[in-house]
C-alpha cells in the first residue's frame, strides 16, 4: 500500500514536470495548440465548401466536422512532444537518475504519459472552446463534452505509450522527431479532415480501418449526432488497443535500454 | 578587387550550408518528406473538392503541386534561420560578424544556400507528383514553379535569420516555421479564391504570397500568361527586400552588442 501511494506520489510529481515543461518550451507548447489551431482555421476556410458535396454526412459547419480531427491531431502531436522531452531528459542523463532511484522504472514513464492525457484533455477544451465561440452546438450537450474530454486524454495517453517507446528505445530527441512526417501519414490515412467515402483510393479504404478513425468518429459523434453505442465501443477498443501497444512497447524498451546499459 | 572577395565569401558560406546535407542526410530527410507526404495526403483527402462547381481544375494533384513546392522552400528557408541561431548559440557567428566580410555578404551567402537547398524538396516532391497524375506544366511553366520555389526560399531565409538575429536562439524556430507555414496556406492553397470561405478568402485576397502561388500554379492547371507572372515575381522581390532589410539591421545591432 506504502509503494503504491509513493509511486503515485512519483507519477504525479513527474507529471506535474512534464506539463511546466510544455509550457515552458515554446517547441514543445506550439505543435500541442498553435499549428492544430491554425490548421483547423485553415482547413475549415480553404475545403469549407465541402459540406456541399454529394456523401458528406450532415452537419451543422464544416468547422463542426473538423473539430474531432484537430483534437486528435493535437493528441498525436503532444504524444510526440511528450516524448521529445523523454528523450532529452535521457540525453542529459536525468532519466538514469530516476532508473536509479527505488521507484518503479514503469511510474517514471508513466509519469511523463501522465502529463501527456492531461495536455491531451486541455486540448480538447480548448478546442471545444474554439467550436463554441464559433457558433457549433455540441449536439449530445455537457455529457458529450465530458465524453469527448476523457476519450481525447485517454487517447493521449494511449499515443503517448507508443512514441515513448521509441524515445526510450533510441534515447536520442532527433529520432523521435524524425516521427513527425510519420503523424501526418496516420492522420491524412484517417476520417480526421475528411470522411471517408469522399477520399480518393486508396487512402478511402485504409482510413475506413484504420484505428484512428475508430477514434475520431467516436469524438465527432457527440459533437455532429447522437451517441451510438458500436461507434463508441470501436473507439473505446482502438484506444485500449494503442494503449496495450503503447505499454508493451515501453516496457520492451525499457529492457532492451537496461541490458544495453545505455 | 572587395567584390570578388565578397564573391568568394558568399561561395564559401553557400558550400558550407550545402556540405551540411553531405555530411548529415539524415537531416535533410524531414525536410523533403514532410512536402511530399502533405502533397499526397492533402490530395487524398481533399481531391474530391474538384467537384465541387467552379474548381478551377479537375485534378486536384495539379492544382496543389504548387502549394507543396512552397511549402517545402518555406521549411528550407525556415531551416537557415534555425541554422543561423545554432551558429549563434555556438558563438561561430560572431566570428563571421567580427571578420572583414560586408554584412550583405553575409546574408548573401545564407539566403542562397537556401534557395539552392530548396531544388533538393522540390525535385523530389514533382517526381512524386508527375508519378501519381500531375499535368506537365510544360517547360516554361515548370521553370516558372522552380523560380518561384527558389524566390520563396530566398524570402523565407530572410525571415528566419532576421528572427534568429533577434531572439539568438534555437527556440525560435516554431515562430520561423509557423510564420511560413501561415504565409503559404493562407493563399489560394486549398480552393480557388471563389471557393474559400469566411475571413479566408478575405486574408487570400490580400496575402502576397497568393499571388506567387497562382503564378507557380498556372502551368499546371491552365495556360502560363505574363499577367500571371510578374505579381508573383514582384511581390517575392518586394518581401525578399524589406525582410533583408531586418535581416541586415539584425545584423548591425548584433555587432554593436
Amino acid at each position: 500500500m506504502l509503494a503504491l501511494s509513493a509511486n503515485a506520489r512519483v507519477v504525479a510529481a513527474l507529471g506535474a514536470r512534464s506539463i511546466r515543461q510544455t509550457a515552458r518550451r515554446p517547441q514543445l507548447a506550439a505543435p500541442l495548440l498553435v499549428f492544430p489551431t491554425l490548421l483547423l482555421a485553415i482547413q475549415t476556410g480553404g475545403a469549407g465548401g465541402a459540406v456541399d458535396l454529394p456523401g458528406f454526412p450532415e452537419v451543422e459547419s464544416f468547422l463542426a466536422f473538423m473539430l474531432a480531427g484537430a483534437m486528435v491531431q493535437s493528441v498525436l502531436l503532444a504524444g510526440n512532444s511528450g516524448a521529445i522531452a523523454l528523450a532529452i531528459d535521457i540525453e542529459m542523463g536525468f532519466t538514469d537518475r530516476l532508473f536509479a532511484a527505488p521507484i518503479s522504472r514503469f511510474g517514471v514513464v508513466l509519469g511523463r504519459l501522465s502529463g501527456t492525457a492531461v495536455l491531451g484533455a486541455f486540448a480538447a477544451v480548448w478546442f471545444l472552446a474554439i467550436g463554441f465561440l464559433f457558433g457549433v452546438t455540441i449536439q449530445e450537450g455537457i455529457a458529450g463534452a465530458v465524453w469527448i474530454v476523457l476519450l481525447v486524454a485517454a487517447s493521449a495517453l494511449a499515443f503517448g505509450g507508443i512514441a515513448a517507446s521509441i524515445a526510450l528505445y533510441s534515447g536520442k530527441a532527433s529520432v523521435v522527431q524524425g516521427l513527425f512526417p510519420l503523424l501526418f501519414v496516420i492522420l491524412f490515412l484517417s476520417t480526421a479532415f475528411f470522411p471517408a467515402n469522399l477520399m480518393l483510393e486508396p487512402a478511402g479504404t485504409v482510413a475506413e480501418y484504420n484505428p484512428l478513425s475508430f477514434i475520431v468518429e467516436g469524438i465527432r459523434e457527440p459533437i455532429i449526432g447522437e451517441f451510438e453505442l458500436g461507434d463508441q465501443l470501436k473507439a473505446v477498443a482502438a484506444v485500449i488497443g494503442i494503449g496495450a501497444l503503447g505499454l508493451a512497447l515501453s516496457a520492451w524498451s525499457m529492457r532492451a535500454r537496461t541490458r544495453r546499459g545505455s | 578587387m572587395p567584390w570578388r572577395a565578397n564573391l568568394a565569401t558568399v561561395g564559401a558560406l553557400v558550400r558550407r550550408a550545402l556540405n551540411e546535407i553531405t555530411r548529415v542526410p539524415g537531416a535533410a530527410i524531414p525536410g523533403v518528406m514532410a512536402p511530399t507526404i502533405f502533397f499526397l495526403g492533402l490530395t487524398s483527402t481533399f481531391g474530391s473538392l474538384t467537384l465541387l462547381p467552379g474548381f478551377t481544375s479537375d485534378s486536384y494533384q495539379s492544382f496543389i503541386v504548387p502549394v507543396s513546392l512552397m511549402q517545402g522552400a518555406a521549411f528550407t528557408g525556415a531551416a537557415t534561420g534555425v541554422n543561423l541561431a545554432r551558429d549563434i548559440e555556438q558563438g561561430w557567428f560572431d566570428r563571421l560578424l567580427s571578420s572583414p566580410a560586408p554584412r550583405p555578404a553575409l546574408l548573401a551567402g545564407l539566403v542562397l544556400s537556401a534557395s539552392l537547398r530548396a531544388l533538393i524538396p522540390a525535385t523530389f516532391l514533382l517526381i512524386i507528383a508527375f508519378a501519381v497524375g500531375a499535368h506537365w506544366p510544360g517547360l516554361l511553366g515548370l521553370a516558372i514553379a522552380i523560380l518561384i520555389v527558389m524566390g520563396m526560399a530566398t524570402v523565407a531565409a530572410t525571415w528566419g535569420t532576421s528572427l534568429a538575429l533577434k531572439f539568438r536562439t534555437q527556440s525560435a524556430a516554431p515562430l520561423m516555421q509557423a510564420g511560413m507555414f501561415i504565409a503559404v496556406l493562407t493563399t489560394t492553397a486549398y480552393a480557388p479564391l471563389d471557393l474559400l470561405s469566411g475571413w479566408l478568402e478575405v486574408v487570400a485576397r490580400y496575402n502576397p504570397v497568393t499571388q506567387a502561388v497562382e503564378a507557380a500554379r498556372q502551368g499546371f492547371v491552365g495556360d502560363v500568361t505574363w499577367a500571371d507572372t510578374w505579381p508573383g515575381f514582384a511581390v517575392l522581390i518586394g518581401l525578399g527586400v524589406v525582410l533583408s532589410y531586418f535581416a541586415l539591421r539584425g545584423m548591425r545591432k548584433m555587432t554593436i552588442s
